[in-house]
């Protein structure tokens, strides 16, 4: 039998069934639209992260208190060391040649208080260094003063929310606000720039290292940001990193150093996984349009069993009958990837006009990998039927007695 | 052309065996115009299927063209059957979505024959059993001896040596039947072996040889009537 012919037979038999047909195609589309559209989601979770990641350059090293004695795992957040990191051992981290700039970080939620206004936000200790490392500017008023490595200066700089929040439209650099128990001057407010890897910039305030040790009566940094020059090499600068925490702690570098591209490799790593993972689920669907697909071809060859016998009599091979029932099969799913596809994209394109900060993009191998599963589904359970088929006894089919 | 040799088939219904041939022994020579006739279960339909290469002999030999057919492969009985029998059923078997064109076409698709061969053969053979006007319809659109006629056209569009016929006329009315039989005698003197299954005594009569059948046997054989057979 010509493959045009197949075609035209299967053809026909979908124009008589057409509810049937509609029901079954409409299940694989859903199942392919599923697959492409989650796997669309964990793609544009994991740009987005790149994406976050890239806006801080790639020369950064995160220092961590704490050693982290299981490798491979993720970096404590909040250490357990014996030795805190202070400030000295950031200014004796900073003298590393290759080290341009520093940001040490005390981080604590405090009360910002003005008049009769409060907020609870996130308090940010840290040196002008912060401002260059994670690429923040003000957009009234300056940064924190040089002066802010050595002195508890009275100042702070707000959140672009919090400030709005505080003052409305009034002007904040110069006025007074308290955070904690102290008195402190606005000398700056960040500009309006949302969020950058989960830390709300808008809501949170910035004082001098110096006055958050006060504040929180600790000399604990939280971590310290190192930015590295143009070309260094990131082993070598951390070796150096680890004999400059030695030689402060004792003979002990009981710190972590999470390298920029380390943790963006850790977090790609995780989404990928996650990717897979909920494509995986989104085959699920796929699996059950193949049963369904099963289910409704078992009927439908019983109901047309006089036909098969009647095949087989004018000399229709099993090959040929099991090749007729895979033949409709495989049609089926092909019309339903082709429509899941096209909802697929569709579905795409209204969520990045619905969220166009949101990168979403289906990974190159959604489609295949949709199609292929659906393709393998719709063989493997119409494997049964076909067979069913082919085995038919020409002469009890043709009589319509079942057996 | 058809030569069985101590042919036996048992079935087995509901544990009990049914012994639906026994010792079949039948040489059937090109051209021949047969009946069988007999009581139900009497093993008709099963010779008739038998012969049309759609059962095995449980043992015994048919050989068909002087092909020994009984250690084929399925494929090759399903190719054989395609090149060499035509069936025509009581019920027409005409599949209901396609047109009588189609349905004629459907052997020769099947033997994945092309498109312009398959439309001149097709066209022929409803020209000559005059339903050539018919053929776009369905069958739900067409009398009953119009559906036969669309199944002997089907049945003999692969230029069979044998047309098997089990009770060509059982479903129809006595004009329609009168034309059906009109029309597969007149295919049997252009020289195709025509064998027909019928309980209808004057149907069987027709036949220059006629085989009773009892109990899976062969009880009767007459070559009589027109003559010329019986004298050979």
């Amino acid at each position: 039998m010509n493959p045009g012919d197949q075609l035209r037979f299967n053809w026909q038999v979908f124009r008589g069934q057409w509810t049937r047909t509609l029901m079954l195609v409409v299940a694989v589309a859903i199942g392919v639209a599923a697959v492409i559209l989650l796997t669309s989601l964990g793609e544009g979770a994991r740009r987005y992260i790149s994406a976050e990641f890239a806006s801080l350059g790639n020369r950064l090293l995160i220092v961590f208190p704490g050693r982290n004695e299981t490798t491979g795992g993720a970096p404590p957040v909040y250490g357990v060391a014996p030795r805190d990191l202070t400030l000295e051992d950031a200014r004796a981290l900073a003298r590393v040649p290759a080290v341009r700039d520093m940001a040490p970080i005390i981080a604590g939620t405090t009360v910002v208080s003005r008049q009769r206004l409060s907020r609870e936000v996130l308090t940010i200790g840290t040196t002008p260094g912060f401002f260059s490392v994670r690429r923040i500017d003000v957009g009234r008023g300056r940064i924190l003063p040089e002066a802010s490595h050595q002195e508890a200066l009275a100042v702070c700089i707000l959140g672009a929310h919090l400030k709005k929040e505080l003052f409305g439209s009034e002007r904040a650099v110069g006025e007074w606000v308290r955070v904690g128990e102290r008195r402190v001057r606005v000398v700056g407010v960040l500009r309006d720039e949302g969020e950058s890897l989960g830390m709300d910039m808008n809501d949170m305030v910035i004082i001098p290292v110096r006055t958050a040790e006060q504040l929180f009566d600790s000399p604990k940094l939280f971590r310290v940001l190192l930015e590295l020059q143009e070309g260094a090499d990131t082993e070598t600068v951390t070796e150096r990193l680890r004999a400059v925490v030695r030689e402060r702690h004792e003979g002990e570098d009981d710190v972590t150093i999470v390298s920029q591209d380390s943790l963006l490799a850790a977090f790609d790593n995780i989404l990928t996984t996650v990717t897979l993972a909920i494509s995986a689920i989104a085959a699920i669907s796929l699996l059950v349009a193949g049963i369904l697909i099963m289910n409704i071809s078992l009927i439908s060859v019983s109901q047309r069993r006089r036909e098969i016998g009647l095949l087989k009599a004018v000399g229709a091979s099993r090959r040929q009958v099991r090749q007729l029932f895979l033949g409709e099969a495989f049609l089926l799913v092909a019309l339903g990837s082709v429509l899941g596809i096209a909802v697929a994209v569709a579905g795409v394109v209204l969520m990045r006009e619905l969220w166009p900060a949101f990168p979403l993009m289906p990974p190159w191998w959604a489609a295949p990998a949709a199609v292929i599963t659906a393709v393998l589904s719709g063989l493997v359970f119409s494997w049964l039927p076909a067979s069913r088929a082919a085995r038919l006894d020409p002469v009890l089919a043709l009589r319509g007695n079942i057996p | 052309m058809i030569e069985l040799a101590a042919v036996n088939k048992t079935y087995r219904m509901g544990g009990q065996p049914l012994h639906a041939l026994r010792d079949i022994n039948l040489n059937i020579g090109a051209g021949e115009y047969l009946s069988v006739m007999g009581p139900s279960g009497s093993g008709k339909s099963t010779l008739l299927n038998m012969i049309g290469l759609l059962d095995r002999p449980d043992s015994g030999s048919y050989r068909l063209n002087g092909t020994a057919t009984e250690a084929l492969a399925e494929e090759k009985r399903a190719a054989m059957r395609r090149d060499n029998i035509g069936f025509i059923f009581q019920s027409f078997q005409l599949v209901n979505r396609l047109t009588a064109f189609e349905n004629v076409e459907l052997p020769m698709v099947l033997a994945g024959q092309k498109r312009g061969v398959r439309r001149q053969a097709v066209n022929e053979v409803l020209d000559i059993l005059g339903i050539a006007d018919r053929r776009h319809h369905r069958p739900g659109q067409m009398s009953g001896g119009q559906l036969q006629r669309v199944a002997i056209a089907r049945a003999i569009v692969m230029k069979p040596r044998v047309l098997l016929a089990d009770e060509p006329t059982g479903n129809l009315d006595q004009a329609s039947g009168e034309e059906v039989i009109k029309a597969l005698e007149d295919l049997n003197r252009e020289g195709i072996t025509l064998l027909v299954v019928t309980h209808d005594l004057a149907l069987g009569r027709r036949a220059r040889r006629r085989i009773r059948m009892v109990d899976g046997a062969i009880s009767g054989d007459d070559r009589n009537e027109s003559g010329r057979s019986t004298a050979l």
